[in-house]
């Protein structure tokens, strides 16, 4: 109580007469009621999210498939580290997982470069007009992944495409020839070229739109401060805007990080199929190992999802580290 | 800062000179390829949506419509993208799905937001942590267990959660969860909390200053965080694409998208059609939101 009433009183000069009128009520739902208020949204999380992170560690050390979901059949057998030898000792796994680094690193450098550059030009244009081209920017964000991909499929089709025609049109010797039929899905260095551009032309906005805003919190004088040290545009970029917006960057990155890994919806499309696993990134990997594989190995789709995870799970305590020195979490 | 106040000093301190200003010509430049990188993708999505066949089963493809149709919106709205089921079907199960979750998911995040907001108590932070860190683990590294988990329990109860949009509903009320929380607490710290003291001491009480004094403060950030889950829902794939299987009636939008595109794949005047119907809705609810879309993503570090 004595708490109470101390806290009352350095909040001003309302008197006494008041902290006997609210201390009271407030004091009887203080203990349960934050509770009972997050209960229902946590127990959905940990039924729905949170479990089958457990039981996706437990089911990559036992030999799960379809045949354990009949009903009267036994459950699945516990056969150790069996998924995982398998997996480090499998050529085919680590060559995905090598292209879902290299493809990941490729779309967050790409993003992460243009959005920054296109936030500086969003800042030097004049309002009017990079109003107009926020707003298309705007387009290309919001469109969902499935319409995007089916576009950017539709824009690369062999014969019919528009980026194929065009290709054709243009000079043999500039370009090389036989572009309009030319399938750019079949093989992984083409196919992951055009994924990446679908993935780069939906996320740069957002670190475009983001850094404007940053730079736009960024006081004029330094930038002035500089130019009378006869600083050139790169040079201040590196010693006025980048320190400055540094947690920003740390976060931008960490979100597209995360953002890319998982990127599953336009392979789905791109791909079209489960066929070619050259083009197989991980998620696209459990996926095809828990419900495309005949018969589905819950298992080893597990095992894969287990090491994406982890990768993830890395990436987070990173942004973890930065919303916690942002003071989210108090 | 427009060009017409020449003499002004701008943002830099610098003189608008003519010279000057044919100096910005490669910034413009620079601004138009941007622009039409950005929306080139969005109007071949349309432009082709109104192309009759013959413009589009071609090798001289033409920027704009020679003859604009809407046969292929006739066939999408009106025929039957998936034998038996037509378009409306559909759109009433994804708005079934979207809207329900969204406000199943927008009354559970004010509760628990007001918890985090306004009280302080032992498992608060770890309550935030756990937010944070559920947000990023990917629904495709947890989809097989989720999966199995859905299965088991339709089993065990005899309540059917795969198959149709009950299970969906479930999942992505869940999925919303974090992110609405967490944008939804700001808004309620906002709230002063003298107004609802003042509240109290004349005598109002806890569900009356809630209806009466907190909601219609915190009503724009509900609004913008149950936009921002409408579109995540609208646009989820993998998950329904998981429960639904092989269960046409249920199918959400995207889903149908994709299964007429594996079947009949050829036929891109319908597929760019129902492709454009599919973003219309996440467009227009885009620009209500496209502020807070930054700064809940963001969250505190672009300040001001």
């Amino acid at each position: 109580m004595a708490h109470t009433v101390e806290r009352a009183a350095d909040r001003g000069k309302e008197g006494t007469v008041r902290v006997t009128a609210d201390s009271a009520p407030k004091r009887r739902r203080k203990l349960p009621t934050p509770y009972l208020l997050i209960a229902p949204a946590l127990i959905l999380l940990a039924v729905v999210l949170l479990w089958p992170i457990v039981q996706m560690v437990w089911y990559s050390l036992t030999s799960f498939t379809t045949r354990n979901l009949l009903p009267n059949q036994p459950g699945p057998e516990w056969n150790g580290f069996a998924h995982y030898q398998r997996l480090l000792t499998d050529p085919e796994f680590w060559t995905i997982l090598r292209n879902t680094v290299v493809v990941c690193v490729l779309m967050v450098g790409i993003t992460m470069v243009l959005g920054t550059l296109i936030g500086i030009l969003l800042h030097k244009l004049p309002k009017w007009f990079s109003t107009i081209v926020s707003i298309g920017m705007m387009l290309a964000w919001a469109t969902p992944a499935l319409s995007a991909s089916l576009v950017f499929r539709w824009l690369f089709l062999p014969e019919r495409g528009l980026v194929n025609v065009m290709l054709d049109r243009l000079p043999d010797w500039l370009v090389g020839g036989g572009w309009l039929e030319y399938n750019w899905f079949l093989q992984p260095g083409s196919l992951f070229t055009i994924l990446i551009t679908v993935i780069v032309w939906q996320s740069f906005p957002f670190v475009a739109v983001s850094v404007l805003a940053g730079l736009k919190s960024i006081p004029g004088e330094l930038y002035e401060a500089a130019k009378m040290d006869g600083a050139s545009a790169w040079k201040s970029f590196w010693n006025v805007t980048f320190p400055m917006l540094r947690p920003l960057f740390a976060l931008l990155l960490v979100l597209q990080i995360i953002w890319d890994l998982r990127v599953f919806t336009q392979l789905y499309i791109l791909a079209n199929s489960f066929q070619n696993k050259d083009v197989y990134l991980l998620s696209y990997y459990i996926y095809q190992q828990g419900f495309s594989a005949s018969p589905a190995n819950y298992g080893m789709g597990s095992a894969i999802a287990v090491v994406m995870t982890v990768m993830i799970l890395a990436v987070t305590a990173y942004y973890l580290r930065i919303m916690i020195r942002q003071g989210e979490t108090r | 800062m427009s060009a017409t106040s020449t003499t002004a000093p701008t943002r830099g301190g610098y003189r608008r000179s003519p010279l000057r200003r044919l100096r910005s010509l490669p910034l413009y430049l620079a601004g138009i390829a941007v622009l039409l990188f950005s929306v080139f993708p969005v109007y071949w999505m349309v432009a082709t949506a109104f192309k009759p066949v013959g413009e589009i089963f071609t090798r001289d493809q033409t920027f704009f419509p020679q003859a604009p149709t809407l046969e292929h919106f006739d066939r999408v709205l009106n025929g039957q993208l998936i034998p038996g089921v037509n378009f409306w079907q559909f759109l009433g199960n994804s708005l079934v799905v979207t809207l329900g979750a969204v406000g199943m998911g927008a009354f559970l995040s004010l509760l628990a937001a007001m918890a985090v907001a306004r009280f302080r108590f032992k498992l608060r932070t770890a309550f935030i942590i756990l937010l944070l860190v559920i947000q990023m683990v990917p629904m495709e590294a947890m989809i097989i267990s989720i999966f199995i988990n859905f299965r088991q329990l339709s089993d065990a109860t005899g309540a059917q959660l795969l198959g149709n949009l009950s299970g969906l509903l479930i999942v992505y009320t869940a999925v919303s969860l974090p992110i609405t929380i967490l944008m939804l607490r700001g808004f309620v710290v906002a709230v002063p909390k003298e107004l609802e003291e003042a509240a109290a001491i004349d005598g109002a009480s806890g569900w009356t200053i809630f209806w009466r004094i907190l909601m219609p403060l915190v009503a724009p950030g509900l609004v913008a965080a149950s936009i921002f889950a409408f579109i995540t829902a609208w646009n989820e794939f993998i998950v329904a694409l998981t429960f639904l299987g092989r269960s046409t009636d249920g199918y959400t939008l995207p889903l149908t998208l994709s299964y007429y595109f594996g079947r009949f794949g050829t036929e891109w005047g319908p597929i760019m059609a129902a492709s454009t119907l599919l973003t219309i809705p996440v467009m227009i609810f885009f620009l209500f939101v496209q502020r807070r879309m930054v700064s809940g993503l963001t969250m505190g570090a672009v300040k001001g």
